[in-house]
């Protein structure tokens, strides 16, 4: 089997932090990914939730939208859309929330709306979707995304979804319930914030990423662990998973 | 009672020039038969609701059908940007995009308020974000109970909601099943709706989990067999994944676009 590439280090690395029996809300792409790898690995009984109403999900193929009929099909239950989101999420039963973005801060804000100005866009992204309230909403928050000086920004274009505001003490000043982001997985590492100061901190690289590589693609000064973890290289097993999920995909994009 | 009518004469009577129009269907039973129609109409000045735009929106943008967004996500799922949208947003082609954004959360509790009669609807929203700000329609409002502070959303009363299910039958009882989305508040939430349908039948055998719409709640039922396409109808036809994965290279391009548009929609015959 050949070595694996950036990516597969992250989605298995971020398949990872998911434990056996959590419900977790997942978005579409790269957590999407990650998610289904946990449940045909290590964590078989996680339940997938999905924002177009599908809860329990059992996809054998990744799909490709959030509402594609395999995920329908495959589910333990399929609820109306206001149900998904005030029942399920609003009420209190989603463990993780799984979600990507276009730019993240120090603080694990993330924004998904728009590069440059709000009026006057330089690039305007889909916006936030579900994710703000499941930022806000599930106990904890995963966050997936590659890792450049241009997605990892010392000030984000947009607040899309709140991580940990302007620092320590603002989740809870706002009444939010939910802990915020506890991981950031991405290609070269693993970010967590300090328990003290909320920043993300490299607390892992991925086998052969130099801590330098980490800080060029960090857009602030990156506080870094004391003691920097390699993490694991994937099993074969999870390679063989990861690589026949996405198989699957192709197929059906040929 | 619905009247059951031409997809044609249907979008003819319901969807007039400056209206506000509700197109929904979250991925599943997106109105494209109905879609296509309002922009072989050459409706214009439109507001156009949606939660997820999806192509169906970016073609009536890009066909010049819209001044008015309101929305959560505008995005190509799994593929990426909807370029129509963008172009509008970003370069005001073919002309200005005025945009309303909420939050997935807020726009389903925003048809839950009008379908249910309310002003506005109350949820845990919004919080810490910049969206807030920017959104007239997001206000902050104190639990009359408790005293805690939670977000309020205006109601969400479209003049048309246009939604797509798999069938109906004669008397326009329409009937629904799979992922149903937020399909029933919009034709409730609406002042008059308009819903497309794989097929007539003569009576509607009952299905687990199925949503059933009553006639004397729909304004038109229209018959458009593969209406929903390229998203999908559940147990009659799949998604075309790779139709959407093709839509961004012929999205991309203005001329490609229109070219495209000509020979795809606007040649289309009308149904009915």
């Amino acid at each position: 089997m050949s070595d694996p590439t950036p990516d597969e280090l992250m989605t298995v690395a971020a398949a990872r932090e998911l434990t056996d029996r959590t419900v977790c809300f997942v978005g579409i792409g790269l957590p999407s990914t990650a998610a289904n790898l946990a449940r045909l690995t290590h964590a078989p009984r996680t339940v997938l939730v999905y924002e177009s109403g599908t809860i329990g999900s059992k996809p054998a193929m990744l799909p490709l939208s959030i509402g594609d009929g395999e995920l329908a099909e495959t589910a333990d239950s399929v609820v109306p859309v206001p149900e998904i989101f005030n029942y399920w999420l609003q009420g209190g039963r989603i463990d993780v929330g799984f979600l990507g973005a276009a730019q993240i801060d120090r603080f694990g804000n993330l924004n998904s709306t728009v590069i440059g100005s709000y009026e006057e866009p330089k690039v305007r992204l889909p916006g936030g979707g579900g994710a703000p309230e499941i930022a806000t909403l599930a106990r904890e928050v995963i966050v997936i995304m590659r890792q450049t000086s241009r997605s990892f920004v010392e000030r984000l274009h947009f607040r899309s979804s709140l991580g940990f505001g302007d620092g320590p003490g603002d989740r809870e000043r706002l009444g939010i319930s939910g802990a915020g982001p506890t991981v950031v997985i991405t290609d070269l590492g693993v970010l967590r914030p300090d328990t003290t100061t909320c920043e993300l901190t490299l607390t892992e690289v991925h086998p052969g990423v130099a801590i330098d590589e980490v800080r060029e693609a960090t857009g602030w000064p990156l506080a870094v662990a004391d003691d920097v973890a390699p993490t694991a290289a994937p099993t074969p097993a999870e390679l063989e998973a990861l690589r026949a999920l996405q198989a699957a995909r192709a197929r059906t994009a040929a | 009672m619905a009247e059951i009518l031409g997809l044609g004469e249907a979008v003819a009577g319901l969807v007039h020039d400056g209206d506000s129009v509700a197109l929904e269907g979250f991925t599943h039973l997106i109105p494209f038969a109905a879609g296509h129609e309002i922009v072989r109409q050459r409706r214009r000045g439109l507001t156009l609701i949606r939660m997820t735009p999806d192509l169906v929106f970016d073609q009536l943008i890009g066909m010049g059908c819209a001044r008015r967004l309101v929305f959560s996500w505008g995005g190509n799922p799994g593929v990426g940007s909807l370029h129509r949208l963008r172009d509008a947003v970003e370069h005001a082609w073919p002309g200005p995009l005025e945009l309303e954004e909420h939050t997935h959360a807020g726009m389903a509790n925003r048809y839950v308020a009008g379908a249910s009669n309310l002003p506005f609807a109350v949820l845990r929203g919004y919080v810490g974000t910049d969206l807030a700000q920017r959104t007239a329609t997001v206000a902050p409002i104190t639990c009359p109970f408790t005293g805690e502070t939670l977000t309020a959303v205006a109601a969400l009363r479209p003049d048309v909601g246009i939604v797509h299910a798999q069938r109906a039958d004669r008397e326009g009882n329409v009937q629904l099943w799979g992922i149903t989305g937020i399909q029933k508040e919009v034709v409730l939430a609406s002042g008059r709706s308009l819903v497309t349908v794989e097929e007539i039948v003569d009576e509607l055998e009952p299905r687990p989990g199925a949503v059933v719409i009553p006639t004397w709640a729909v304004t038109a039922v229209a018959e458009a067999p593969r209406g929903a396409y390229p998203s999908y109808a559940h147990d009659y036809y799949d998604r075309d994944n790779d139709f959407y994965r093709e839509w961004d290279a012929i999205s991309r391009d203005r001329d490609g676009f229109r070219e495209w548009m000509e020979r795809h929609v606007m040649a289309g015959a009308t149904v009915g």
